[in-house]
Parts: C-alpha cells; sequence; structure tokens
C-alpha cells in the first residue's frame, strides 16, 4: 500500500514535470474576441485544419471585442493569444496598450460586414417606420422637449412617434463589452440624436453626452452575454425589441422578425449597396510577432480572406457574413503577405 | 365502598383537571405533528415533482436529438474526379521525417478534390430536377461529409473507382424541417429551407432515402460550427476523460495521504488544528476561485498551455482535494480503535497497524469519496470557463496537453449556438449523456460500498 502510494505520487510529480517541459512551444493557434465574429473564425479554423493537413486546427474562444483585444495586448508569447476578433476597429488607446506591453507588430485584416438589426418576436407588433432618431427617442436618458431637456417620459413607441406601433418600449441592447454596442451607437443611436433641432444647438461635449446618456429606469436592458441571451430575454417578454447581428436573425427566422430602418429592410443587397445604415465592418488582429513562431499563423490569416472562403458565393457569405470587394480584398492580402503593422 | 367503586367509572366520565389539560394539549400536539408531517411530505413531493419536470423536459426535448436525419447514396468514387497520385510508400532509405512530408503533401492534394461533386452527382440519380437547382442541390448533403469522403480516400485510396453505399448526414435545417422543430405551417420568407428543398425532403423521406438513423456523429465527432449536423462530443468527452485522469493521479493519493497523516501520525497542536480549520474552509470555497488560480498561477507563471486539460485537471485537483481528504478522515474515524489497539498488541509498528489492517478496511469509504469526489469535478463549469475552456476546438485532443473542451462547457457553448432549433436538442442530448455518466459514477459508489462494507 505504502508504495502504491509513493508510486502515485511520483506519478504526480511526473505530470507536473512533463507540463513544465511542454510550456515551451505550440503549434495550435489560438483566437479570442467578439462573438459576432466567432461563428464566422470557428468555421474558417474549421476549414483550415481540414484542408491544411500539416496545421492543426486553431481554435476560437469568445468573450467580447474589448475582452479579446485585452487577452492579446498582453504580451508576446505562447501564453498569450495569436488572433483578436473584433467586430469594431482597434482604438487608439488599445493600440499603445498593446505597444507598451511589447505587442509592437499589429496586422489588421477586414473581413466582411455585418448587419445590425432591430428585431422583436414574430407574434408582437411589427415595425415599419422605425428611423434612428426613435431609437435615441427611446434609449435616452433625457429628451428635449419644448425647448428645454427633460427625463425619458416616453413608455410606449407610439408616444414617440403616431407611426410606431403601441408598444410598451423594452430594449435589449448588447454590453458595453461587445463591439456590436459600439456600432449600435455610432450608427443608430448618435445620427438619430443629432437629427433633433435641440441637440445641433449644443456644443459638441454636451450633444455627445445628452446622445449616448442611457436611461435607467429599467427600459433598456444590457445584454452582456451572446444573442442566445437576447433571444431569450425576447421570450421572456412579449414586447421586447433586441439587437442582434443579421446571421444570428437569419438562422432564426421562424422566431424573430426584423424592423426596416428608415424604411429598408436589412439584407445582404441592402448592406453591400449601404442603403441599410446601420452595418458594421468586421476584423480580425494578427500578431505579427507570433508568425513564424505559431505554424500556420500568417497561412490561417490568408485562408481566411481568400476567395473561397469569404469572397462572394464563399463558405463565409453562406454563414452570414457580407464580403468584402474583390480590389479591398486583394489589398488586405496583400497587407497580410507584407506584414504591415498598425 | 359504592363510593370507592364509583370513582374510577366517574374520573372517566369526568376527568380531573390535570388530564383535562393532557387531553387538550394532546390534540393540539397531535395536530401540530400532522401539520408538520404534511407539510415535510408535501416539501419532499414538490421537490421530486420538480426534478420530474427538469428530467422529462431535458428527456423529451434530447431523446429525439440521439436520432437524426440520414441520406442513403450510392457514392461512385470517379477517377475522373479524384485525379490524385499514387498514395506515397516509405522507401527503405527514406527517413520518417521525409516521408511524412510527402505523405502530408499527398493528402493536400487529396484535400483539393472537390468531394461534392461526388455527392452532388449521386444526388442527381435520385432527384431527376436536381439539374436546374444547384443551389439547393449543395445544401442537401451538410458540408462536413465530403471530409469524411475524403478520409475514406486518405485511408484507403483503393476505393476509387468502386461505389459505396453510405449513410450521409444531411443537413442540420432539414433535420429540423423533418422532425417538426421548425413550425411547418409558416410562409416561406420564414422558413430556412427553399420551397424546393422543401418538397425535395418530403419526397426522399417518403421513399425511404432519407432516414432517422442512430447519430454515430454526435458520439464520434468533435464539435463543428462550419457544418452543424455533424457536431458532436467526442472532443469535449476525450477533454473531460483527461482531465478527470488528472484528477484521479493528482487529487486523489494526495488526499488519502494527507488524510492518513492527518488522522493518524500528526500531532495534535494548535497548527494540525490550523490546517484542519483550513480544510474544511477549502471545501468550501467557490469554485470559480479555483479558475482564477489557474488562470493567473497556471497560466501567468508556470507558462501551461491555454485552453488544456492539464491546466482543468490541475485546478479541478485543488478542488477536489478538500473532498477526498475529508471523506478519507471520515472514514479512517469510523474504524473501531480496537483494530489498531490488537494489532499494536501483537506487536505491529504502527505503520503496520496502519497499512495492514486499518487501510484495507477503509478502501471501499475512500472510494466511495473518491469516486464522488470525481463526479463533482466532471460536472464542474466555473473554473474552466476561466482558463479558456469555452473555446470552440473543433479537434479531438490527442494529449493532456492538446486545446480541448469539457462535456458541461460543451453544453454551454450549444446553448450559445445562433441555430436554436437544432441546438435545443442537441444541448439536451448532451445533458443526457453528462446525466448518464454522474449516474453511473455515482453508482458505482454506491455498489462499491455495498459491496465491501463492513459493520460492527
Amino acid at each position: 500500500m505504502k508504495l502504491n502510494t509513493l508510486t502515485a505520487v511520483l506519478l504526480a510529480v511526473g505530470v507536473v514535470t512533463c507540463s513544465a517541459q511542454a510550456q515551451s512551444s505550440r503549434d495550435t493557434i489560438q483566437i479570442a474576441g467578439s462573438s459576432t465574429v466567432l461563428p464566422f473564425s470557428s468555421v474558417v479554423a474549421e476549414e483550415f485544419g481540414n484542408n491544411f493537413a500539416q496545421f492543426r486546427t486553431p481554435v476560437v474562444g469568445s468573450g467580447g471585442s474589448s475582452g479579446g483585444l485585452r487577452q492579446f495586448c498582453q504580451g508576446v508569447g505562447a501564453n498569450t493569444i495569436d488572433i483578436a476578433n473584433a467586430s469594431r476597429k482597434m482604438r487608439p488607446n488599445e493600440v499603445e496598450a498593446c505597444k507598451a506591453n511589447g505587442v509592437k507588430e499589429i496586422i489588421e485584416v477586414k473581413i466582411g460586414y455585418d448587419g445590425i438589426v432591430f428585431a422583436s418576436r414574430t407574434d408582437a407588433a411589427t415595425f415599419t417606420t422605425l428611423e434612428p432618431k426613435h431609437v435615441f427617442l427611446a434609449q435616452a436618458a433625457q429628451v428635449p422637449q419644448n425647448g428645454k431637456m427633460v427625463a425619458n417620459p416616453y413608455s410606449r413607441w407610439s408616444q414617440i412617434d403616431a407611426s410606431l406601433p403601441d408598444q410598451e418600449i423594452l430594449l435589449a441592447i448588447p454590453g458595453s463589452n461587445h463591439g456590436t454596442r459600439e456600432v449600435y451607437e455610432e450608427k443608430a443611436v448618435i445620427p438619430g440624436c443629432q437629427t433633433l433641432a435641440e441637440i445641433k444647438a449644443m456644443d459638441k461635449d454636451a450633444a455627445h453626452k445628452v446622445c449616448t446618456a442611457m436611461r435607467t429606469d429599467g427600459r433598456v436592458v444590457e445584454i452582456a452575454g451572446d444573442y442566445t441571451e437576447t433571444l431569450a430575454r425576447l421570450q421572456a417578454q412579449k414586447d421586447a425589441m433586441g439587437v442582434f447581428g443579421l446571421s444570428f436573425y437569419e438562422a432564426n427566422r421562424d422566431r424573430i422578425k426584423v424592423a426596416t430602418m428608415s424604411g429598408v429592410e436589412p439584407n445582404q443587397d441592402t448592406i453591400i449597396s449601404g442603403e441599410y445604415p446601420v452595418s458594421r465592418p468586421l476584423y480580425i488582429y494578427v500578431k505579427g510577432a507570433h508568425i513564424g513562431v505559431i505554424p500556420g499563423l500568417q497561412e490561417y490569416a490568408q485562408f481566411h480572406i481568400s476567395d473561397g472562403m469569404s469572397g462572394f458565393g464563399s463558405v463565409l457569405e453562406s454563414a452570414g457574413l457580407i464580403p468584402l470587394a474583390d480590389d479591398e480584398r486583394a489589398e488586405i492580402m496583400q497587407a497580410i503577405t507584407q506584414k504591415k503593422s498598425l | 365502598m359504592t363510593i370507592i367503586a364509583e370513582n374510577p367509572i366517574k374520573s372517566v366520565a369526568a376527568p380531573s383537571q390535570v388530564q383535562q389539560k393532557v387531553i387538550a394539549s394532546l390534540r393540539k400536539r397531535h395536530r401540530k405533528e400532522k401539520l408538520f408531517r404534511s407539510l415535510g411530505l408535501s416539501a419532499v413531493l414538490i421537490s421530486l415533482a420538480l426534478v420530474a419536470l427538469l428530467f422529462i423536459n431535458i428527456f423529451a426535448k434530447g431523446i429525439p436529438a440521439f436520432w437524426q436525419s440520414a441520406i442513403t447514396l450510392d457514392i461512385y468514387f470517379d477517377p475522373k474526379i479524384i485525379n490524385v497520385p499514387q498514395k506515397p510508400v516509405q522507401q527503405a532509405d527514406e527517413s520518417d521525417n521525409d516521408f511524412r512530408q510527402r505523405d502530408l503533401a499527398w493528402q493536400n492534394q487529396v484535400g483539393f478534390v472537390n468531394f461534392n461533386r461526388l455527392i452532388a452527382d449521386s444526388l442527381q440519380k435520385v432527384l431527376p430536377d436536381a439539374a436546374k437547382h444547384r443551389r439547393d442541390l449543395g445544401r442537401v448533403v451538410t458540408s462536413g461529409e465530403r471530409f469524411a469522403l475524403r478520409d475514406m480516400v486518405v485511408a484507403d485510396p483503393s476505393v476509387i473507382g468502386q461505389t459505396h453505399t453510405l449513410h450521409l448526414l444531411t443537413d442540420a435545417n432539414i433535420d429540423v424541417w423533418l422532425k417538426g422543430n421548425i413550425d411547418r405551417s409558416l410562409p416561406d420568407n420564414q422558413q430556412q429551407l427553399s420551397p424546393k428543398m422543401r418538397e425535395w425532403v418530403q419526397s426522399l423521406s417518403e421513399q425511404g432515402i432519407i432516414q432517422n438513423r442512430f447519430s454515430l456523429a454526435l458520439f464520434m465527432n468533435a464539435d463543428s460550427r462550419s457544418s452543424l449536423a455533424s457536431a458532436g462530443l467526442a472532443g469535449a468527452f476525450m477533454g473531460s476523460f483527461y482531465m478527470m485522469l488528472v484528477v484521479i493521479v493528482l487529487a486523489v493519493p494526495m488526499g488519502v495521504a494527507a488524510a492518513i497523516y492527518l488522522e493518524e501520525f500528526a500531532p495534535r497542536n494548535r497548527l494540525t488544528d490550523l490546517v484542519e480549520v483550513n480544510i474544511n474552509n477549502l471545501a468550501a470555497v467557490p469554485s470559480i476561485v479555483f479558475g482564477l488560480l489557474g488562470a493567473s498561477v497556471l497560466i501567468g507563471w508556470f507558462n501551461l498551455p491555454m485552453s488544456a486539460p492539464i491546466v482543468g485537471g490541475l485546478v479541478l485537483s485543488l478542488m477536489t482535494l478538500p473532498t477526498v481528504i475529508i471523506a478519507t478522515r471520515s472514514t479512517l474515524k469510523a474504524i473501531p480503535p480496537s483494530i489498531r489497539q490488537a494489532a499494536l498488541g501483537l506487536g505491529a509498528s504502527k505503520m503496520q497497524a496502519i497499512f495492514h489492517h486499518v487501510l484495507p478496511l477503509a478502501i471501499p469509504g475512500i472510494l466511495t469519496g473518491a469516486i464522488l469526489g470525481v463526479a463533482q469535478a466532471l460536472g464542474e463549469t466555473a473554473p474552466l470557463l476561466l482558463i479558456g475552456m469555452k473555446s470552440f476546438v473543433a479537434s479531438v485532443p490527442a494529449s493532456p496537453f492538446d486545446q480541448a473542451t469539457a462535456l458541461p462547457v460543451q453544453i454551454y457553448l450549444w446553448q450559445g449556438n445562433e441555430l436554436r432549433n437544432f441546438f435545443e436538442a442537441r444541448t439536451s442530448a448532451a445533458i443526457i449523456v453528462l446525466l448518464m455518466m454522474m449516474i453511473s459514477l455515482n453508482g458505482m459508489a454506491i455498489w462499491l460500498r455495498k459491496k465491501y462494507e463492513k459493520r460492527w
């Protein structure tokens, strides 16, 4: 019995030493970040593993754009990630933080576009006259009335505009850890806010403050999780309206329906043409210092934006990504080959 | 005399004050007991009903997911389409590495073959109007099956030129449609399948070409996102398996050794009291704290790989350790002192008394504690989220150092998948698999206890 215990302890020590030896190298690409990009990245990772017998299948984590970029900027080395997925552009302060931590080569790769849709349950009212202005008025902490700023008095959409349905205002928007949130604010709330005469009269800083202040009476809920959590919120509350990615809506068309924005229905065509206003580019950020160290990293980035993967009629297009124009893709391909850093 | 004789009768008819009090309070006490009993019984019934509700809900959703719609096709491995050179054979004077390079190059070449065309060609034989709807044609069979065909060729190139009857998984949305998980009366713009596709699926399933078959994919494949229908649990299962291996190798012997020392050898003083209190406290530490420790110490300082079962196993070992120590100590305590005394009386040393006489009697109890600890670790999710094990991993890990997920994390990941109609059932199926593993582990613990239990 004593011997058995001894061998077991020795084994345990062996496991720990083995692990210490395994630390130095890693042959699997590690990716983390935006949950909007995650489905696309996962598809690419899987196809990459299946197409290149010499490389291992990359591992894709989530955590939101900000979370992924924070992990990305922790430093260089096998225990840091190689690629950050982001549904927004990297901010200048993030680039600085990255460089301060030794992450000096950051290759920005735009992979395509995604639309953001406002959707509600199929058995709720249909929104056909929604404007960015209405979204602002529904979510703002203070709204202008008779030339003065007052606390948001609206509780039903019909009070904002007579053409909107007579339905409770309940908005489920992405939490601030999501890149989608920034796009929601920049493409819907702020433009809507700036159409109002009272806001135009204010100075820039004050206007920005008013535009982005959110009401706190429970009518706007921030969802920190992914879109399934937003969907669950809609399932619990019939009147709730949620903010989703276009591809999520496409996969769940039997459960939710979209609102048109300024009269335009969101779909691939209206987003490519730019008619539908609330769309954004998606990015992956590649750590240049890891190219050549982690096998297949550069090849993965090139594979990601290859024609077969993310061009028109490609695998990612059928997964819901809106492709880049061919010449833009060629430009980005070149940036990857030359390791052009931010 | 008569008066005396009358007295007892009288006392029955008209009880004394004390008796009256007793009778009155007795009624109250009985009422209270009845109330308590019914409260207790209803508590049991309510909790049973809730458990039953949970199980019925999970099983009703999950059981159908163990069967999945598959299409039976005669695939002709057309040599014109699979135009690849001979599979390389290792030469006598060739090093292993060179051969591997050549073999990989050959595999890549096989990978360039358009296996979808093989599938499309054989589909055209069963669908007369297929040529006009090429877009839909490419979506009947789930996209991952082309790799299954490639793997067949890589494993045995002699299949080229032959015809094989294969059961290929259909697209996830076809499975959803056939199982009725999407409302069939919805208008076209809310359906996932085009009208043409629905017509095809209907006719193929009436002909028996598309059938519900037991889903091996669920058990044999790793997770998938590009081909949702082929997403399986194999990767998560192996991840959990490696973690449990680490827990069994580390936590169980260390826990047992610590418990024996503390219970039998350690002197009773302030220090051992402190250790004891801390072990009990450690058992109550929320598991997510161990995850933070794993992320900062194991990954941050010791540079262990992210999302690897070795890190998960180490973290879960820490979590299981107090459980094993406490269970082992209470088992050792329960062994009558007479056993020790008899051994010592016959001249055995303390070490001999413990290892020859006490420990063998304690083994069933120790095993039960260890198995329950491992079962608890198997179901643990929170610490794994923090060490990167909630990533999407599309391959089955080959060692504890490879990236992997675990079964409970896989449930969490599938719960978040966009294609709700398909993954609601898949998630419940994964829950059933996890529950079955837990039940069998707990069953094993009970069986061991019953089999080796000794009563004094």
